[in-house]
């Protein structure tokens, strides 16, 4: 049986750690909020920009731009947005083995934002081009350097297409890992919901599929506003799917420090029980032999 | 008869009504759109967006972007949209100043965020048309 002064120094040590969490569950919550409110209010923008652009996409002539078919070359660039610190659950894990699932061509090359992804992937021994790192809060322009990159890189024709893998934010319980394509450009799920399949909260939807092709009349011209669009679609997408990634990883951690403050507080309940039954187990000991001790005299 | 106009920035969506009218400032100069308008795409400058609802017109100080116009939607993405009511001038001049301060040390600056600046200085250049315009009223 352990000693009481064992496990007065168990509780004291669980009770430090469950302190630690739950300062680290606070800061979470914090940051979760205003991630949280990034990533929602951003969505409209990339959704409607979204929308917009594939249903262009469909009634643009060939070759008009080359962000809306495929590269020449066969392989895949695949952008992975992971967390940069771990403690936040099995977000970063889940979406590594997702990657592994859809990616499924052996010579697919990397570019990895977030330093657990790098981590993972060399570790994986797979082709890592590049490897960003973005501050938190995420800033436009940090992400727009790796838009650039990736842009380069797919206009050398080297790639087919550019898919990125990140953690969709749905509320603070739910986050999914997702692979969308990001070129040629194409329907992206962020927020857990396809951006035109009905209601997004943006107005109703545009049942623009449902008519005729028609034609666009362009201005200045259909190639300067290709040329100016684009880019910035390929930019703002990422950047959207950046804050996506930014509040799944928040509120992941929030919830993954939360269970270990409830655990540490469990263990603190079942080791004061069985601290106090040791402690009386000690008193009825010592009160029997005084009483033996006592009866032995008479 | 009336048609949809959905202005969406970055922060969210700032504008979603149902108008008879607007005003754009487009790449090739302002352009008018009334209801069952051709189908368009153009970039944006920015600029003033007018538009009318209920026989009253309203304006808005916009960034630059783009347009995509269907006979039912105008829908507008851009960087900014902020009511004339909203803009602060004092704030608006200062920040102009400062983005004016750090262009004259272009020299340390990269080509992105002398981009970003320029972009910055128009949208407070917009800004301040729109409202000393107003006042003069």
């Amino acid at each position: 049986m352990p000693s009481t002064r064992d496990i007065r120094r168990r509780i004291k040590s669980v009770k430090n750690t469950a302190q630690i969490t739950k300062a680290m569950q606070l800061v979470a919550a914090a940051k979760m909020k205003k991630a949280q409110d990034a990533a929602t209010n951003g969505r409209a923008y990339a959704d409607l920009m979204n929308r917009v652009l594939v249903s262009l996409q469909e009634r643009a002539d060939e070759g008009v731009h080359p962000y809306f078919s495929e590269g020449k070359g066969e392989k895949e660039l695949v952008v992975v947005i992971t967390t940069d610190k771990g403690l936040c659950g099995a977000l970063n894990t889940n979406l590594i083995k997702k990657v592994i699932t859809s990616v499924t061509s052996e010579d697919a090359d990397f570019i990895t934002v977030g330093r657990k992804g790098a981590q993972q992937l060399a570790r994986m021994k797979r082709n890592l081009l590049a490897d960003f790192t973005i501050k938190d809060p995420a800033r436009f322009a940090e992400l727009r350097s790796v838009g650039v990159f990736v842009q380069e890189k797919f206009l050398s024709g080297e790639y087919r297409c550019v898919r990125v893998a990140f953690t969709n934010f749905v509320n603070t319980v739910t986050t999914i890992p997702s692979v969308e394509q990001l070129l040629p450009v194409n329907p992206v799920t962020l927020g857990g919901k396809r951006s035109y399949e009905g209601g997004t909260g943006m107005g109703e939807p545009i049942d623009m599929m449902a008519q005729p092709v028609m034609d666009y009349a362009f201005e200045p011209s259909v190639k300067e506003v290709f040329a100016k669009v684009l880019p910035q679609y390929v930019n703002n997408t990422l950047f959207q799917m950046m804050l996506e990634a930014r509040a799944s990883e928040h509120s992941s951690r929030m919830v993954a420090m939360k269970n270990a403050t409830d655990n540490a507080k469990q263990m603190i309940k079942d080791l004061t029980l069985e601290y106090n039954k040791v402690r009386q187990a000690a008193i009825t000991n010592e009160l029997l032999e005084i009483t033996t001790a006592k009866m032995a005299l008479e | 008869m009336a048609f949809r106009l959905e202005i969406v920035t970055p922060e969210g969506k700032a504008f979603a009504d149902d108008i008879s009218g607007v005003v754009l400032p487009g790449a090739l100069g302002e352009m008018g759109v009334l209801p069952s308008h051709a189908n368009l795409v153009s970039t944006l400058e920015p600029g003033e967006l007018r538009y009318t609802k209920d026989g009253q017109t309203h304006e808005l100080a916009v960034g630059a972007g783009f347009v995509e116009i269907t006979g039912s939607h105008v829908n507008v993405l851009t960087d900014m949209a902020i009511g004339a009511e909203k803009i602060d001038e004092g704030v608006v001049e200062a920040a102009l100043a400062r983005a004016q301060d750090r262009l004259k040390g272009a020299a340390d600056l990269t080509s992105e965020e002398v981009a970003a600046t320029e972009a910055a200085i128009l949208n407070s250049i917009a800004q301040l048309k729109l409202k000393r315009k107003r006042r003069t009223i």
